[in-house]
Order: C-alpha cells, then sequence, then structure tokens
C-alpha cells in the first residue's frame, strides 16, 4: 500500500507544481500568454485525473493564474472537489482557491454547505479554522442561513482561535442574513467580555463595524463600550471602541460628555499616536456634538488643538497628514482656535507631498479674511501655475472658488478682481471644473448689479477669444464658461460697448462644434442682442445698420437650424422666423425695436437654495384631497389604498376646503398629476385634458429662458407629462410672484435633475433675498437635500438596522437543521416560526421602502401613512410574537406581553447611565444587571458618591428629576433585565428550570438603594470616596476609583496622591518615577465639585486582603490665601475587590463543581430578614458575583478573581437563617471572602 | 473594513492579491493597475495615505500602502480603520513574512504565494482584522506547514527532493527585498503588541 503512494507520488513529482508554473511563466516574457494557454490546457487534464493530490496541484495552479487576471470560474467544481479532501494541505487549497473566485453567481456553492458544515464541527481546530476563512469571503445569504447556527455554536467553542473566528465571521453572515443578527446578537454581546483577548478584541470589531452603519441601535451598548475603553490595554479595540463612540456621539450628546475626561486623559498618557489620534478625533466629535458655546471644553479644544499642532510639525509625513485632517473637523466649529496656526498650515501649503497640500488647502478656507483673501488667493493662483497633473489643479481651482464664495462672497470686497480671477481660471487647460466656474460667473454678474458692466466686457473678450476655450469639448470642460459668457452678455447687453462686434462672435460658424447646450444658450442670447442692436440703430435712426444686422442673423441662423441637437434647432428655427418677419416689417420701415426688446424684458432675481422649502402651506390647503374624484378609468385595482385616502381625507377637511380659489386648484392638480407620475400603475392623463391644465398659463411661458437640452414634448413619451408638469410649476411660480412684480429665475437645463425639488409646495410668498441667497446652476438639484438621499438603497447594512433591544421572540431562532421537524413540532407550527419572520421583516423593510417614497411625494401624507403603518407593524409583530407560543408554556406568554415595557426600560437604562455622573456604578450596571437599581437611588440617601459631579447645576437638577421619575421604571426594568438574562442563559436548552422570576412577592418590592463605594478619608476641605475593581485584562492590576469632594469653598489644586507600597500590592507610577513618588491628580476642584480620578495598583497575592497607608497633599487656595493641607488615608483591598462578576452557564458550572478542585466551605447568618433576591443582589453587587441558577430559595452563584480562582456559592434561605456553602480553588481566599460576607450583612 | 490587500512590485506585477469583495477578473487588474499607477508616481518620504482610488469604494475609501524595496504592500481600506494602525498591520505583516520565510524577499513571495495568503488569512479574515500579534500569526501559520508536514510524510519526500533539484537554480535571481536592512521608520509599533 505504501508503495502504491510512493510510486504514486514518484509519477506526480514530474508534474508541474506552483513553483513550475512560476519558472515557466518568467522564462517566457515574450509568449506569456500562449504559455499560460497551454499550462491551462495541462490544469485542465491534470483536474480529470482521480488523484486528488493531482487535482489539488491544478486548482493550486490555478489559484496562482486567477491572481494574473484569467477567469478561472470553470473549475469551480473541481475546487469543490479539492474543497472536500480530508487532508489539511488539500482542503487549504480547495478553501483558498474559493475565497479567491467564488462569490454568489457561483452556483456550485450551494454543493459546498454540507462540506463546511462537516468542516466547522471538525474535531481539528485547523480543518474548522480554514473553512471558517474561506466562508468570510464567498459567504451566501444561503449559506448565511443555512451555516448561522453551527456558527453560533462555534461562537462558544474551546478554541480561542475558533472563537474569534467564529465570531468575525457573523458580521458577513449578519450583512448576508439579517435576520440571524437578533438571535445571535446575545451571545456576540457575551463576547465582548471574553477572557481571551483575542477574542474580544474580534468581537469589538464587529460590534463596532454594526453599529457604525446603524449607531442608534447600539447606544445602548454605550455604558458597556465604556467600561471596555476604561479597563482595556489593546490599541486595537481602544481606537475601536474610540472610533465607535466618535459615531455614537452625535446621536447621544450626553455620552460625550461622559467621555471627554477619560479621553483627555488618555490623550495625556497615551504614547501610541495612533491611539492619541483617534482620541483627538473623537474628542473633536464630541465637541461638534455639544453646542459649541460651551466655555468648559474650551481647555479641550485647545488641547486637540495643540496635539494635533505637535502632530502638524513631525517630521513624519504620516502625522502630518492626519494632523491636518483632524483640524479641518475642528475648523468646522471651532475655526478660532484653528485661526492661530495660519503659519503652520501655509507652510504645509508648499509641502512637497501633494497629499498633505491638499489637506492644507482644506483648512485654508477657514482660514481667510477680508484682509487677507487677495492675497491667500494670489499664493494659490501661483500654485496653480505650478501645479503638475489635473488633479491637483483641479482641486486648487476648486478651493479657490471655495475661498472666495464662502458664506455669500463675505469676504471678498472687490469683486472686479474677482471676475478677474475666474476669466484667468478660464485659461487651464484641461480642467473639470468649466462648469463651476461659469456658475460662479452667473451668480456674480446676477447677484452684483454694480459690477454687471465690467463682467460684461470681460465676457464678451472671452467670446471673442472663444477659440482658445473650445480646445476641450467634453462636458464640464472649460468650454462651460462659454455658456455663462454668452448668457451674460446677452442679459446685460445694455452694458454692451459694442454688441454689433458680440453678436458676430456668438454667430461664428466654429460655435457649431460646442456643445449643443451651449450652442441653444447662443442662440437663445444672439436673439437678445439683436433686440438691443436694433434698439440702438433705431434710436440713431440708422435703419441701415438695423437691416444689417437682420441679415447677419437671417445668414447665420440656418448653420444652428440643422444642428442635430433638437433644442438649438428648435430656437434657431423659431427665431429665425422671427427675424425674417422683423426684416419684412424693418423693409416697410416699421419701427419694431420696442416690441423685439419687449420680448426680453424683465429682471432676474436669484432664489433662496431652499426658498420652496420655507413657504409655509397656507391654511386650508389640503394636497391630498381631490378635487374631483379621480377619472374612473384611471383606477386600477392596484391603487386601492389610494382610494381610501381619497375617500377618507375629504371628510376632516371639507369644511376648510370650500373657499379654494382658482390658484389653489391648480396647485393640486399639479400635485396629482405629479403623483400619478410617479405611479408606474397610473394610466397617463390624456393629451386633451393636458391641453386643459395648460391652457391658462401659456402667456406666462417665458420664452426667453427656457433652455432644455431634451426635447420639450414628444406625443406619447411619458416623459412629456414631466415636463408639463415642471411647466405648471413654473406658471405657478410666475402668478405668484408676478403679484409682487418679480420674475423669475432663469431656470435651469437639466430637466431631469429638477425632478427633486419640483414639490408641491412651490408658492406664493418666494421672498427672494439678494444678499442671502446663492444661485447656482445647480441648484434646483439640491435645493431640497431629504435627509434619505443620503443613504444608498443598495446598501447592505440597511437591513441590518434591527432593533436590537426588543426580547427575542420565540420565533426568532436561527434556523437548525433537523432531520424530522414532525417530531419536535406539528407541521402547522413549524411553519409559523420558520417561514413568518423573514416574510415580516421583507415586508417591513418594503414599508419603509415604501415609506421613503412617500415622503419625497409629500410630508404630510406620509407622515399619516407612517402612523397608519406602524400601528399595522405593530399589530403584526403582536401576532407574530404572541403565535407560536400559544401552545407553549404560560411562562413565555408573559414574556411576549412584557417587550415595549422592556424596551422603553432599557431606553431609560441608558438614560440613566448617561445622565447620573459617576462612572464605576454605571459600568457595573451592564455585568451586574440587578445592580441598576441599587446605583439609580444610591443619589438620594446615605451614599454621596453617587451624587452627580457635572458642574452645570441645570443638569444636575434634571438628572436628579429623571432619576425620580426613573425610578419606578428602573425597578420593573431590572426585572424584565434579569428576566431577559436567564432566558439569554437558557436559549436553547430544554428550559425545564423555573425562572429567577417567578416569585410573584418579590416583584413588589423594590430593591433598597446600594453603593459599592466607601469613604476613604475626609477632613474640612475635601472627601474622598472609593472603590476598587479588578481588571479584566490583566491579572495583577486592580483598579482604584476615587471620587474626590471639595467641600470647602476655597479652590483645591495640585492634588498629590501617594501610597506607601508594601511587598505585596504597588501604586502603578509612570515610568521615571521613583517608588515613593506621588501621582498627580489630573484635575482641580472647583467649590462644590467633585470628580474621579483612578489609580492603577499591581497586586501579587490576592488571597488576603490589605490595607495601606496613604496620604493626599493639597494646595487649598481661597481669595485671600493658599495653603498646603493633607489628608492621610488608609485604603483597603479587600479580597472581594479581586473578583470580578463572570457569568457562568449552568452547565459549565456543574462541570467545575463536579471536577472536585475546588475545596469548600461554609457559613451561616442568622436573623437575615430580607426578601431573597435582595439579599442575591447585595451579594451580586457588592462582592461581584453573578447568579447561575435559581430554585425558590436557592441559589447559586459564581465569581471569577482576576487571577482566575473559581468562587462558587450555594446560597439557601429559610426563616431569616440564610446558609452559605461555597467552594473555591484557593481556600484562604475563600475564607476571606465568606468573612467578608459576613461582614456585609452583619451591618444591615 | 478593509476592501482589499494588493502587493505588487515596483514594475505593478500582481505578487498578491486579495479582495475582500468581489470583482471581475478584469476589474481586479484594473484596480491593480490604477492602484499602482497612484502610488509608483508617489516619492519616498511622502505620506503613506493616498486617497483617491476611483475603483474601490471611491471616495469614502483610503490607499494605506509601504514600499519596501521593490515591493508595494497597499491596503484599501474604509473610514472605519485607524491610518496609523492599518501601517502598523502592514509592518507586522511583512514582519512575520520575515520571520516565516527566513529574511523574505520578492522571490519568496512569488514562489510561495499559496503561503503568503495562508499567513494574510491569520491576520486578517473576511475584511476585518483577526489578529494584530506578530508571535500569535507565526504561531498558527507554523502549526499549519507542521500539518501539511505531517500528512506529507513519506509520501512527500521524493516530492520535496524533485523541488529541492528544481530550485537549485533559483539563487540567480537576487535576494532583493531584505526588510531587515532597511529602516522604515514606525512611529507607533511598540503600542501594537
Amino acid at each position: 500500500m505504501a508503495l502504491k503512494i510512493v510510486k504514486g507520488s514518484i509519477d506526480r513529482m514530474f508534474d508541474k507544481n506552483l513553483q513550475d508554473l512560476v519558472r515557466g511563466i518568467r522564462n517566457h516574457k515574450e509568449d506569456e500568454a500562449k504559455y499560460i494557454s497551454t499550462c491551462i490546457d495541462e490544469i485542465k487534464q491534470e483536474l480529470k485525473q482521480d488523484n486528488i493530490a493531482v487535482k489539488a496541484n491544478a486548482v493550486c495552479k490555478l489559484t496562482y493564474l486567477q491572481m494574473l487576471g484569467y477567469d478561472v470560474s470553470w473549475a469551480a467544481f473541481n475546487i469543490v472537489e479539492v474543497m472536500s479532501s480530508s487532508k489539511f494541505t488539500f482542503k487549504r487549497i480547495g478553501y483558498l482557491a474559493a475565497s479567491q473566485c467564488f462569490h454568489e453567481g457561483t452556483d456550485v456553492i450551494m454543493l459546498t454547505t454540507n462540506q463546511i458544515r462537516k468542516d466547522l464541527s471538525s474535531p481539528n481546530q485547523y480543518d474548522t479554522g480554514v473553512a471558517l476563512t474561506g466562508l468570510s469571503c464567498f459567504v451566501t445569504p444561503d449559506l448565511a442561513r443555512d451555516l448561522a447556527n453551527d456558527i453560533m455554536t462555534l461562537m462558544s467553542h474551546t478554541k480561542p482561535y475558533i472563537r474569534k473566528k467564529a465570531v468575525l465571521i457573523m458580521y458577513k453572515v449578519f450583512l448576508k442574513y439579517p435576520e440571524s443578527l437578533r438571535p445571535a446578537f446575545p451571545r456576540l454581546k457575551e463576547k465582548l467580555e471574553d477572557p481571551d483577548p483575542g477574542v474580544q478584541s474580534a468581537a469589538v470589531n464587529v460590534i463596532c463595524e454594526l453599529a457604525r452603519r446603524n449607531p442608534k441601535n447600539y447606544l445602548s451598548l454605550a455604558p458597556l463600550f465604556f467600561k471596555l475603553m476604561t479597563s482595556s490595554t489593546n490599541n486595537w479595540v481602544l481606537i475601536k471602541i474610540i472610533k465607535l463612540f466618535g459615531a455614537l456621539t452625535p446621536l447621544e450628546p450626553r455620552l460625550g460628555k461622559k467621555l471627554i475626561e477619560p479621553l483627555t486623559n488618555l490623550i495625556h498618557s497615551t504614547s501610541a499616536m495612533s491611539l492619541l489620534y483617534e482620541c483627538v478625533n473623537t474628542v473633536i466629535a464630541v465637541l461638534i456634538s455639544l453646542s459649541s458655546g460651551m466655555p468648559n471644553h474650551s481647555a479641550s479644544i485647545q488641547l486637540c488643538v495643540q496635539k494635533l499642532r505637535i502632530l502638524i510639525e513631525d517630521s513624519d509625513q504620516n502625522l502630518k497628514y492626519l494632523g491636518l485632517l483632524a483640524m479641518s473637523k475642528i475648523l468646522k466649529t471651532h475655526p478660532k482656535s484653528v485661526q492661530s496656526h495660519k503659519d503652520l498650515i501655509l507652510q504645509c501649503l508648499d509641502d512637497k507631498d501633494e497629499s498633505i497640500r491638499l489637506r492644507a488647502l482644506d483648512l485654508l478656507y477657514g482660514m481667510v479674511s477680508k484682509k487677507n483673501l487677495m492675497e491667500i488667493v494670489k499664493k494659490l493662483m501661483l500654485h496653480v501655475d505650478k501645479a503638475e497633473g489635473t488633479t491637483y489643479r483641479d482641486e486648487l481651482l476648486t478651493k479657490i472658488i471655495d475661498i472666495c464664495s464662502q458664506s455669500n462672497y463675505q469676504y471678498i470686497t472687490n469683486f472686479e478682481w474677482y471676475i478677474s480671477i475666474l476669466v484667468e481660471l478660464t485659461r487651464l487647460e484641461g480642467t473639470r471644473h468649466g462648469h463651476l466656474i461659469a456658475s460662479q460667473m452667473l451668480d456674480v454678474a446676477i447677484r452684483v448689479k454694480a459690477i454687471r458692466g465690467f463682467a460684461v466686457a470681460q465676457m464678451a473678450t472671452l467670446l471673442d477669444n472663444a477659440h482658445l476655450l473650445t480646445g476641450n469639448t467634453q462636458r464640464n470642460g472649460i468650454c462651460e464658461v462659454l455658456y455663462a459668457a454668452a448668457w451674460i452678455c446677452g442679459e446685460f447687453s445694455e452694458h454692451l460697448e459694442d454688441p454689433m462686434q458680440t453678436l458676430e462672435a456668438m454667430l461664428r460658424p466654429k460655435v457649431a462644434t460646442l456643445p449643443g447646450h451651449i450652442q441653444a444658450v447662443y442662440v437663445q442670447n444672439a436673439a437678445k442682442l439683436f433686440a438691443t442692436v436694433l434698439q440702438k440703430h433705431e434710436g440713431e435712426t440708422d435703419s441701415q445698420a438695423a437691416q444689417e444686422t437682420s441679415q447677419l442673423l437671417i445668414d447665420r441662423l440656418p448653420l444652428f437650424v440643422q444642428s442635430a441637437n433638437l433644442e438649438v434647432q428648435e430656437r434657431a428655427s423659431c427665431i429665425l422666423q422671427l427675424v425674417k418677419y422683423i426684416q419684412k416689417l424693418q423693409q416697410k420701415n416699421v419701427e419694431v425695436a420696442e416690441e423685439v426688446t419687449a420680448l426680453f424684458a424683465g429682471e432676474l432675481n436669484p432664489v433662496a437654495p431652499k426658498a420652496q422649502k420655507k413657504v409655509p402651506i397656507p391654511e386650508g390647503l389640503d394636497l391630498d384631497a381631490w378635487i374631483n374624484e379621480p377619472p374612473s378609468e384611471s383606477e386600477s385595482e392596484d391603487e386601492k389604498p389610494k382610494a381610501v385616502f381619497a375617500k377618507e381625507e375629504p371628510k376632516h377637511y371639507r369644511s376648510r376646503n370650500t373657499e379654494v380659489d382658482e390658484k389653489e386648484l391648480a396647485r393640486r392638480r399639479e400635485v396629482r398629476k405629479q403623483e400619478q407620475a410617479n405611479n408606474p400603475f397610473y394610466i397617463k392623463a390624456s393629451p386633451s385634458s393636458q391641453k386643459v391644465y395648460d391652457a391658462p398659463g401659456v402667456e406666462h411661458i417665458p420664452v426667453v429662458q427656457i433652455d432644455l437640452s431634451v426635447p420639450l414634448k414628444v406625443p406619447g413619451m411619458p416623459m412629456s407629462d414631466q415636463y408639463l408638469k415642471l411647466e405648471e410649476e413654473r406658471q405657478q411660480k410666475e402668478k405668484a410672484e408676478r403679484k409682487k412684480k418679480e420674475k423669475k429665475k432663469k431656470r435651469e437645463k437639466r430637466g431631469k435633475g429638477r425632478k427633486a425639488d419640483s414639490g408641491p409646495e412651490s408658492e406664493e410668498d418666494i421672498t427672494p433675498a439678494q444678499h442671502v441667497d446663492i444661485v447656482t446652476e445647480e441648484m434646483p438639484e439640491n435645493a431640497l437635500p431629504s435627509d434619505d438621499d443620503d443613504k444608498d438603497p443598495n446598501d447592505p447594512h440597511r437591513a441590518l438596522d434591527i432593533d436590537l433591544d426588543k426580547p427575542l421572540a420565540d420565533s426568532e431562532k436561527l434556523p437548525v437543521r433537523t432531520h424530522r421537524p414532525e417530531v419536535l413540532k406539528s407541521p402547522a407550527e413549524d411553519r409559523v416560526s420558520e417561514s413568518v419572520p423573514p416574510e415580516t421583516k421583507k415586508k417591513s423593510s418594503k414599508e419603509k421602502k415604501e415609506k421613503k417614497k412617500d415622503k419625497e411625494k409629500d410630508r404630510k401624507r406620509s407622515k399619516e401613512e407612517k402612523k397608519k403603518k406602524k400601528k399595522h407593524k405593530e399589530v403584526e409583530e403582536e401576532l407574530l410574537e404572541s403565535q407560536p407560543e400559544e401552545p407553549v408554556q404560560s411562562e413565555e406568554t408573559k414574556e411576549a406581553a412584557a417587550p415595549p415595557t422592556s424596551t422603553s426600560a432599557e431606553a431609560s437604562d441608558l438614560d440613566f447611565w448617561l445622565s447620573s455622573a459617576p462612572v464605576p456604578p454605571a459600568a457595573q450596571e451592564v455585568t451586574v444587571p440587578s445592580s441598576a437599581v441599587e446605583t439609580s437611588s444610591a443619589a438620594v440617601p446615605e451614599s454621596e458618591p453617587d451624587e452627580p459631579k457635572d458642574t452645570e447645576p441645570e443638569d444636575t437638577k434634571s438628572s436628579k428629576h429623571k432619576k425620580k421619575k426613573q425610578k419606578k421604571e428602573k425597578e420593573e426594568k431590572e426585572k424584565k433585565k434579569k428576566k431577559r438574562h436567564h432566558h439569554h442563559h437558557h436559549h436553547g436548552e430544554a428550559g425545564g428550570e423555573d425562572s429567577v422570576q417567578n416569585g410573584t412577592v418579590e416583584e413588589e418590592e423594590p430593591l433598597p438603594p446600594m453603593s459599592n463605594y466607601s469613604v476613604l478619608a475626609e477632613n474640612s476641605f475635601i472627601k474622598m470616596v472609593y472603590d476598587i475593581q479588578g481588571n479584566h485584562q490583566d491579572e495583577s492590576k486592580v483598579v482604584v476609583s476615587i471620587i474626590f469632594e471639595n467641600k470647602s469653598d476655597s479652590f483645591l489644586k495640585s492634588m498629590e496622591f501617594n501610597v506607601l507600597d508594601s511587598l505585596n500590592s504597588k501604586l502603578q507610577r509612570p515610568e521615571g518615577a521613583g517608588p515613593h513618588d506621588g501621582l498627580t491628580v489630573p484635575f482641580q476642584l472647583p467649590p462644590g465639585v467633585s470628580n474621579e480620578a483612578r489609580f492603577v495598583f499591581s497586586v501579587q497575592s490576592i488571597v488576603m486582603p490589605q490595607k495601606l497607608k496613604g496620604t493626599l497633599t493639597f494646595i487649598v487656595k481661597s481669595d485671600e490665601s493658599s495653603t498646603h493641607e493633607k489628608l492621610d488615608f488608609k485604603l483597603h483591598f479587600t479580597c472581594t475587590s479581586y473578583l470580578i462578576t463572570t457569568p457562568c452557564y449552568s452547565d459549565a458550572y456543574a462541570k467545575l463543581l463536579e471536577s472536585g478542585d475546588l475545596k469548600g466551605s461554609s457559613l451561616r447568618l442568622e436573623g437575615i430578614n430580607m426578601p431573597f433576591h435582595h439579599l442575591l443582589a447585595r451579594i451580586c453587587f457588592h462582592h461581584h458575583f453573578s447568579v447561575v441558577e435559581r430554585i425558590d430559595s436557592c441559589a447559586s452563584m459564581y465569581s471569577r478573581s482576576i487571577q482566575g480562582h473559581h468562587v462558587c456559592l450555594l446560597v439557601k434561605t429559610s426563616d431569616q437563617t440564610v446558609s452559605i456553602d461555597a467552594k473555591c480553588d484557593e481556600p484562604s481566599l475563600l475564607g476571606n471572602v465568606l468573612d467578608e460576607l459576613k461582614q456585609t450583612f452583619s451591618k444591615c | 473594513m478593509i476592501k482589499a490587500i494588493l502587493i505588487f512590485n515596483n514594475h505593478g506585477k500582481p505578487r498578491l492579491s486579495k479582495f475582500y469583495e468581489h470583482y471581475t477578473e478584469d476589474t481586479e487588474q484594473q484596480i491593480i493597475r490604477e492602484t499602482f499607477h497612484l502610488v509608483s508616481k508617489r516619492d519616498e518620504n511622502v505620506c503613506n495615505f493616498l486617497e483617491g482610488g476611483l475603483l474601490i469604494g471611491g471616495s469614502e475609501n483610503k490607499l494605506i500602502y509601504r514600499h519596501y524595496a521593490t515591493l508595494y504592500f497597499v491596503f484599501c481600506v474604509d473610514s472605519s480603520e485607524s491610518e496609523l494602525g492599518i501601517l502598523d498591520l502592514i509592518q507586522v505583516f511583512v514582519e512575520t513574512l520575515d520571520k516565516c520565510f527566513e529574511n523574505v524577499c520578492e522571490l519568496d513571495l512569488i514562489f510561495h504565494m499559496d503561503k503568503v495568503h495562508n499567513i494574510l488569512a491569520e491576520m486578517v479574515m473576511g475584511g476585518m482584522v483577526l489578529e494584530t500579534n506578530m508571535s500569535e500569526i507565526s504561531t498558527q501559520a507554523e502549526a499549519h506547514s507542521k500539518m501539511e508536514k505531517s500528512e506529507a510524510g513519506i509520501a512527500g519526500a521524493p516530492a520535496r527532493a524533485v523541488s529541492a533539484v528544481k530550485n537549485m537554480n533559483l539563487p540567480e535571481m537576487p535576494k532583493n527585498i531584505n526588510i531587515g536592512d532597511i529602516s522604515i521608520k514606525v512611529p507607533n509599533l511598540s503600542s501594537f503588541k
């Protein structure tokens, strides 16, 4: 047998392997393609053989060829074969090839499901690992659905190597199969506290990625992340979390306030630039989210700017780049603080690195003032001349325009200068921003009346030299400026010195090479010029010259009549006929100039970009109401919902609708038409009915300004309807404006783009404020940026916008492969639980989409619809939740009824965390759910530390207020939480045990307030309270949180904290500090203020409690004097403080007890007069235990020390007697913990 | 998220391409060419970040690259990644390669693309960073090759002998990237352990 294998491999060893292939390709540099094609033929032969080793070798070579750009999808089936080899070596080759070339369209992928499942459950962790890695690259919705449950199981694998991969791949699974997010989320959340840092980092990674796209759903995790942030030492994790907070703060400014301090501390303490940079970034985000007027944060801004300056000054280009990048974020909200670094930024403009110059340019925007604008622009113009590469030059160009035009040309003192700059910019070759320059020219010429004379002269020159610009006729090329030039010359032709010359320039044959939309403007404005010239000549009674002008037009226009561009053609032929007619009149010596000029009379005024939006809807106007019932033939059955609206709404509005004037009628018609146009089911109105709408407005159509490059009206084309609508809209506007003797601004050429803003509310009082509003050609497209536009409808993350706080419905389970599902459930039930959730999800997402559409159509209606849909959805959800549960136990139905309260409680939980200042109890809240209540009310009686330390008195008040309100909710919530906690833990188990929540009596009894903070020391100036907590990451570190409260009327500063180290416990001092040096407390305390600082201690042995002596020295500064003071204290490290709340599954717990490694001890407490759940809550809270399982008056609890000792308790109670049986692998630790437990209960 | 990881040499020849989103082979080649074009015209001593790869994802993404002797290592990432973090990650990647190949050079990458892929897979999975600890990565990579060797066993011996013979005339190519020789300024590598 072995011989056979050897023989086989000897045959094989002369096969070409990957190295041979690579070598061959390198040796055939000239005819590489040919060589590769022979290789592919060989590979095809090899793939036909039965020997898996040969196949694997072939697939390996294909992977290489794939990298070189060869399509290898034809071998997909062979790749699957190699993947299913039992040998790791081959399997890995197969999975690698699959990960490189499989995608959703690969059809053999569905053959892999079972193979992958097999590999995932392989006893060899590397098989599993390879399968997970491969799957992460080619997971499809089907694979995700089928394998989600298997992967979820792997998340609790014993090997961290597998766990971290499983956690990471869940993100891909969520993307492809969003329904899995809710069922898997609790476990994912658990992994945030996994003992293995790699797994933890993977979980943070996934949640950050999820939260980045839909931050609001993850706000409730903020406390947990906050805790991680303050405890983690892994920079990767910290960076991710800090970035995540950057995304969360805009949603919750209170979070920002909470973050500032720890972030500032990190900025001060970290040596890692990457971490420092991200901290600065997030602080900036926080500052942006807070109102900028907060004086308290000016220090933070200064700190950020300072740090950034250090980065920018660094010789490392990367840091320089990032410094500038972050600086530009500050610029938006705090321009003043950046302006002081102008010198530095200008310096960066000369940097040899283009990326850095670009970033510096961004910053320049905020640097300009009236004084230095010209100077800075001059500098930039120099750069424009020097710049190589069009990208950078274009960037410069846009920046120049941005800088000049910002806040309504605020900094421009001389517009002639600006016009000349624009004209200079037209000399740039190959720019893509012709359009931008053009719109600036138009804008300035229209809005700055005084400049028109100058502008027209400049534009005339441009037109005269048009040949210089026409080299680049591509769209958005520099020739676009001719568009502006022609229009300005035409519109303001009265300022022209020699209109005749310009007219000639505009009718040169060369013009016909320009893009159509520019030619159209040429033709139109030639007509305007013609009018001016005529008037001039008639004024001078020079009829000869006038006739010559007409002749010129008649000679030149036919060129345009032949244009392929319909727009040009139509305008040219119109004007040609007009001119011919005029010529006739001229020959009869009739004076026509006045009438011709009248064609183009009137002034154009700029309209504010959001003018339409700001128009209030007149009272009594209901945009949804039908004026007439819709024509019956247009109502197909699909439209039923619409009919419902039509019938309903008149009821509400009829009374107000009685006095509708003609204008409103027209408007409503328009609205309806638009709706119909957007509705694919609507049969378009017949041409005859269009005419009816048309008729009243014809005379108001401003003939001159239409500039549509698309055919206006092609009968039968659906487009014509849209244009009609636009036209109507314009009529409406003009009707309204005529009242005010104002005429509308020129409409834009790209009609399609306007669809977005041709909203129904285009009405009466658009008040053009010339000084405030910017009109650019682009404007109509962006005039009404709706919020929904930001989200790409194809973004896969939209599907992941799922509320995670809602408790899981029973139906939300990952599909589990079962052989005979009917054994477990009745078929009907099965169908309900398996098929319903995806269906409803889809539905709801559809609904969402619909909603969005509606919103665009008109807001009002959509609001109502939304309400309805919400109701609808709720009903659906309720159905969903209750349906499958009916046949199950009553206990679960109870849960199903709970969700609404539970969710609101969850929200208020976060509220609480955010509103109350002290950090540690809040952080605890997450791990010890039951402690939430205690901390919530802690602010009131015994424990001062929980007094909010916010400096703003208002805030304190409001938070207190809230607290009272929330108190009740809290209690409810706590129970819910417990319930859920429990539920999650036993998710998937038989569910036989009684719920923790069964005791009905307890539900009515609120838990007493508790706090872990105890007084450290106190004198007349200051009070210190402290709490000690273990550090997850490090087994020899504990964190002591001390809240310093200033009790005096003076200012406390220069606080220095010092302890006498013992052999066992040492205060962690910064590097370079001596063993007896004190640590400076990183803040000062104004009177009445308290603040918290944390100190890290390293401990060696944790089995004994410890006491450390220490001193706090500080300076008391009052108005007259300042004195040195000191306060001695004793830090008591209890054994409890070395315990960390660690959740434990009951099966793992049972195993632990069975293992026999643990030594027992027990304790009896008499006269305990408190409900059992209070007792448990106290143990959980004060001693960092978690409840593993609870049955009636008996509970098992678990905790772990920072050094990994397991501590198990069995707590029983009967008649005021509590007996605690405890087990631990370290007897002395256990003894001490029990003593401490006893003390806790003797106090109460 | 990391969108793609590309390694190519000074002439734009791909040495490794890993896309975490699907593109056709043609687009992939185009992306590699475009990226090479963008990266190769930059001087040394300019910053390692680039905006404006038009093909992958557009403006939201950044190219973060490092140039070692004859090779460019380019990571295309979106805004959720820390720029300096990724730079460090590239360094970790290259150092791991150096460790696994013992003084890595371009030839190693050319002839052992599969091995490079396997090392990369221990570091980045599906576009997300899996492990940043160099020793952890190389431990796993070693465990892989151990398994490979044990599987090849007796049957693998002759094949190895043959490939050794085939490789005899390899060293004619100079080992031209020697990461140890090129001092790259890493501002904060020590922080990622």
